[in-house]
């Protein structure tokens, strides 16, 4: 799991990017702003993975990245 | 392929910022300026006597738009947030040396961009410098650079800046008279005062929805090898510089271009200084003011850094001019590079032990 809450772009995807990178089949990334919840998702999905993200309200955005 | 919604509303957006910028220039702003973050802080920081360079004071409304364009669609749209608290002397420290850096190419990316589509050839330079600061600001955060977490924070927090830029359109619409415009040079060349502001809110609207970023579009592509967010400028780029053409005022040249410095090396290291500031903040001045006017403390403390640092850059003669950059502007520029690499490696984070 990856918790970028509290961080700015591009830490999140740089974080994402290397989680990704150790090639799982599933991720979980937590983010608190839509800049990066819009980034994080446009880079999983262009490494091939599904990504289906849910506003929990608090203010934070959970993202599960997929194959 | 089929081009994504974010691709192409980028695209549309950069198109409209470009006609923006065209339209402010044909209405009274310096040529090859239409909309330039750094040149405006600059002049905003003049005109409240931060500095006392004659030819570049006003409080420009393109600046005071932006923030308050921003701020009112993050509330709308439910994004306003204020947070803070990541390291505020270090942004306030690299907004500065990020101006600094800026102001000795004579413009911020967003005019550097401007410049290019004006035919301004020490653009290129400036853009190579720009390229290379970005990929060793890329080098940092890969290798673990970061400025930490933010946390949430009060109201009065988030709203402080806008405010602040609210006050000063109310001083320039109702008591100008405490403030210092130039009566020549570019300070003094401006558009009409409610066509400007206009043209900030517009801008400030676009650019906070489709995330309108200089430095991160050359950032994606060297770190995620993602062409979304390079499509704004692309746009910026392309929309003036068919404008130029289409008004005779395409220049493709190095020498007499408008209020550009003709010192190769310079406009490189300027731009270098600003493209690794821009990447470790996480964003290019305009963008720095959008989140600002998002609510984002920390992107507050770097505009008023960049502020300070346009104080600094003329009261110390820092600043390049038409003329060419100076002996103290270079000693900045050489100390800023060195300060910003010792802090960035000071701010990588250990590998997990």
């Amino acid at each position: 799991m990856v918790d970028a809450r509290g961080l700015s772009c591009p830490e999140p995807v740089i974080l994402t990017k290397k989680a990704l990178s150790k090639k799982p089949s599933k991720l979980e990334v937590i983010v608190d702003n839509r800049a990066a919840l819009e980034n994080v998702t446009r880079y999983a999905k262009a490494v091939g993975y599904n990504v289906v993200s849910s506003d929990k309200g608090d203010g934070s955005y959970h993202l599960d990245i997929s194959k | 392929m089929a081009i994504s919604s974010e691709k192409r509303n980028l695209l549309i957006g950069g198109a409209i910022v470009g006609v923006i910028s065209v339209a402010l220039v044909v209405l009274g702003n310096p040529k090859n300026m239409g909309f330039c973050i750094a040149c405006f802080i600059r002049d905003t920081a003049g005109a409240v006597g931060l500095h006392r360079a004659a030819v570049v004071q006003y409080a420009r409304p393109e600046i005071i738009g932006l923030v308050l364009g921003a701020f009112l669609i993050s509330l709308i749209k439910g994004e306003f947030k204020p947070r803070g608290g990541s390291s505020p002397m270090i942004r306030f420290a690299l907004g500065a040396f990020m101006m600094v850096g800026a102001l000795t190419f004579l413009g911020c990316p967003l005019r550097m961009i401007i410049r290019l589509a004006g035919g301004d050839l020490n653009a290129l330079v400036g853009l190579a410098g720009f390229v290379c600061g970005i990929g060793c600001g890329c080098y940092f955060l890969n290798n673990g650079f970061s400025l930490g977490k933010s946390h949430n924070q009060g109201l009065g927090e988030g709203v402080t800046f806008p405010v602040l830029q609210a006050l000063l359109l109310v001083v320039l619409l109702f008591v100008p008279s405490i403030l210092i415009f130039s009566e020549k040079g570019p300070g003094s060349m401006r558009s009409p005062l409610f066509f400007a502001l206009a043209a900030g809110l517009v801008v400030g609207v676009i650019a906070q929805r489709i995330r309108m970023c200089m430095a991160g579009g050359v950032r994606d592509i060297i770190l995620f090898r993602d062409f979304t967010l390079i499509c704004g400028p692309l746009a910026i780029f392309v929309t003036i510089l068919i404008g130029n053409i289409a008004m005779g005022s395409f220049k493709l040249g190095f020498a007499g271009q408008p209020v550009a410095s003709p010192d190769g090396v310079w406009n490189f290291l300027g731009m270098l200084l600003c493209g690794l500031c821009a990447a470790l903040l996480g964003g290019c001045p305009l963008r720095q003011l959008i989140l600002a006017g998002e609510g984002n403390t920390d992107s507050a403390m770097a505009c008023l850094g960049m502020l300070v640092g346009a104080a600094f850059a003329h009261n110390w003669g820092l600043a390049s001019s038409g003329d060419g950059s100076t002996a103290h502007g270079h000693v900045a520029v050489i100390f800023g590079l060195i300060a910003v690499v010792v802090l960035a490696v000071i701010q990588m984070k250990r590998k997990e032990a």
